[in-house]
């Protein structure tokens, strides 16, 4: 079973409630694919780690072979090339590898090579199998990245999302069967759950909601869930002394009874195994 | 000598994006012509794509408020001479290039690349 946790904002509690859930599963698969950032390994502090580069194909072209018939550029709807001079010019961030312009060229002038965009890591923690996808500083997408590290799931695996509502969030939740939404009590947090909502109701994807950081309830996402029934799966209240452990890169389902209740009592509601 | 000018959509101002023109003038031995820019309502990579258009347009100056890095790569590659565009119609900056009153185009922005 795959459970992916995602708020739209950013620093609602994503990696907090997905890393906590590994916890209390125990034996599980936790994977970051907040590849931009991804912090669940500063909690879950993974062992023996081994890693892997990641890498796309970006094409390069034989001048000599290029009879300047332009059909690559012509296909190429991100126009990531210009023909000039004597051979196509790449513009590689604008690139998506999809190999189309080797594909249409009838002279044999492309050819593709590997470009390296960032790694996998895998590592052990516990019973916990992390596995952590690491976008290079500077690069454009780490949906490829992403990909990769999906491959990895097995048995009960917990996915922390990238923040937003974009393709790499798309991505990361294509094929999971629960979606934990993670909403801030406030306008901001509501804001963004709600966009998290419609994409994930739109794949047709089974919700709950963890309300965290909680100070009094906040009325329009109240009432946001009881129009929509989405169950509310818990409700963290805002607590400086669980911030302190957080700062402290502490997994506080591993050291406090009652969080370790708190999220197996999320995880029985899910249907996970604990 | 082909000298080519992003447009508004009164065909008359320079426009003031050059991907993204609706338009464009081309010069050429006192003869203005203007031109509908394919690369206007482009998705992604207008820049790639309107640089396509000038260097098959065989254009040697290029007068523009602005360039984005991309483009001014490709322009760099098949020598076309960028200069900054002053507030005048666009007809009248052909006769400052002519005149040697228009300042060269240095400084590029590094592109959108889809973000707005």
């Amino acid at each position: 079973m795959k459970i992916a946790c995602l708020s739209g904002k950013g620093g609602a509690g994503k990696t907090f409630v997905a890393v906590n859930l590994a916890a209390a599963a125990e034996h599980c698969t936790y994977i970051d694919c907040d590849v931009e950032e991804p912090n669940g390994r500063l909690f879950l502090k993974p062992e023996k780690i081994q890693s892997d580069v990641v890498s796309t194909t970006l094409p390069q072209f034989d001048a000599a072979k290029c009879n300047g018939c332009k059909q690559c550029v012509a296909f190429c709807k991100f126009h990531a090339l210009v023909y000039i001079k004597d051979k196509p010019m790449l513009f590689p961030e604008m690139c998506h590898h999809c190999g189309g312009c080797a594909l249409v060229c009838q002279m044999g002038a492309v050819s593709e090579r590997e470009n390296p965009i960032g790694m996998l890591e895998r590592g052990q923690h516990k019973g916990i199998r992390v596995v952590t996808g690491v976008l290079d500083a500077g690069g454009i997408s780490g949906v490829p990245i992403i990909k990769k590290a999906l491959e990895t799931a097995s048995g009960t695996t917990i996915l922390d999302c990238p923040p937003g509502s974009a393709c790499a969030v798309m991505e990361t939740v294509m094929d999971v069967d629960y979606c934990v939404l993670v909403a801030e009590a406030t306008a901001f947090g509501f804001h963004d759950v709600k966009m998290v909502y419609e994409l994930i109701t739109l794949l047709g994807k089974p919700c709950g909601m963890v309300i965290n950081k909680e100070t009094e309830p906040y009325l329009p996402l109240e009432r946001f869930c009881d129009e929509k029934k989405i169950p509310i799966l818990a409700r963290i209240p805002y607590q400086p002394s669980l911030a302190t452990y957080l700062a402290d890169g502490e997994i506080v389902a591993e050291l406090l009874p009652h969080e370790q209740a708190r999220f197996a009592t999320i995880l029985q509601k899910i249907g996970g195994d604990v | 000598m082909r000298i080519a000018i992003p447009l508004d959509e009164n065909k008359q101002d320079v426009c003031l994006v050059l991907a993204r023109a609706p338009f464009f003038l081309f010069w050429e031995d006192g003869v203005a012509s203007v031109i509908e820019n394919p690369a206007a309502n482009a998705q992604g990579g207008a820049g790639a794509q309107v640089a396509q258009f000038l260097v098959d347009r065989e254009v040697n100056v290029l007068i523009t408020p602005r360039l984005g890095q991309n483009a001014a790569d490709v322009f760099a590659v098949a020598g076309i001479k960028i200069y900054k565009s002053t507030e005048k119609a666009a007809v009248e900056q052909v006769a400052d290039y002519q005149n040697g009153t228009l300042a060269v185009l240095t400084k590029f922005h590094g592109g959108f690349h889809g973000i707005r």
